[in-house]
């Protein structure tokens, strides 16, 4: 079970009452496309992933992005039984997807980077810490039902 | 992983726009690492690490110089941090897995202070980049 103190629980639902859910998933999304291009493997049928510009414009990679984070919005809604929350996602991403595991923990770390961008000096250092925590979580439980 | 010229022109630029404040850049990635991963305290037991610690901003300094030396010498990082690279493996030997951390808040103190800098294409350059540095200066450790 994951302890959450008072303060992250508040930094966390702070922020993501200002996250535009389909502007930061479709940025998140993208960018974890450009920055680390391997990860396009996944998205074979997404069409035209030829450039950043592509990336970034594609409808499909600004869709799933969106459905992404929206998820990420249960996690919040959840915080103290994320694991559970995402236990049918994780068999998912194993059985269905194959999604490395590692992919997760490279998206968490882009959307911390779109946060930071999208709320510049008020992304604190606790900010981004109790962010950081949410997103090792969300990977881990992502995670958990692999076999 | 290479850099591409396009990567080391994007690299320069950041660098080049941060100019005189990578120094303040260098202190706030710092400070963040600090607080978002505890465990690389590990690293300064000697240090104060409280909020505004003059100590940390030294060294924030110190990790700055060498990002833009880094910058400046893009097409050989290896010769120009190679006493650091040295540092690293014989006396220091921080684990590795600290320099994507520490990169890891880098971006974040860009995207914090200048978001309009940090395009995907800048982003994925700067990423490459500081991966390159993490390389370099554990390049010796075996």
């Amino acid at each position: 079970m994951v302890n959450w103190t008072a303060e992250e629980k508040q930094l966390i639902t702070a922020t993501w009452a200002k996250v535009d859910v389909a502007d930061s998933g479709g940025e998140a999304l993208g960018r974890l496309l450009i920055v680390y291009p391997w990860t396009q493997r996944f998205f074979d049928n997404f069409g035209n992933l030829s450039s950043p510009t592509a990336i970034i414009g594609n409808p499909k990679v600004r869709a799933h992005g969106k459905k992404v984070l929206t998820s990420f919005g249960d996690a919040i809604k959840n915080l103290d039984n994320i694991k559970k929350c995402f236990a049918q996602l994780s068999k998912l991403h194993c059985d269905k997807l194959h999604v490395d595991p590692e992919n997760f923990r490279l998206l968490g770390d882009i959307l911390i980077i779109v946060l930071a961008a999208t709320f510049g000096k008020d992304f604190t250092p606790a900010c981004q810490a109790a962010w950081q925590k949410l997103v090792r979580v969300v990977a881990h439980a992502l995670a958990h039902e692999y076999h | 992983m290479v850099l591409s010229a396009a990567d080391k022109t994007n690299v320069k630029g950041v660098f080049a726009k941060i100019g005189g404040q990578a120094e303040e850049y260098g202190g706030d990635a710092l400070e963040r690492l600090f607080v978002t991963y505890p465990q690389t305290k590990t690293y300064f037991p000697h240090f104060d690490l409280s909020k505004g610690s003059a100590q940390v901003k030294g060294h924030g300094k110190k990790v700055a110089a060498a990002l833009v030396e880094a910058a400046n010498h893009i097409d050989d990082i290896a010769g120009a941090l190679s006493k650091l690279s040295d540092l690293h493996a014989q006396k220091l030997r921080v684990d590795p897995v600290n320099f994507k951390l520490l990169g890891q808040c880098f971006l974040v103190v860009v995207a914090t202070r200048n978001p309009s800098l940090l395009t995907p294409e800048v982003h994925a350059s700067l990423d490459k980049f500081l991966c390159a540095v993490g390389t370099v200066l554990t390049a010796k450790y075996r």
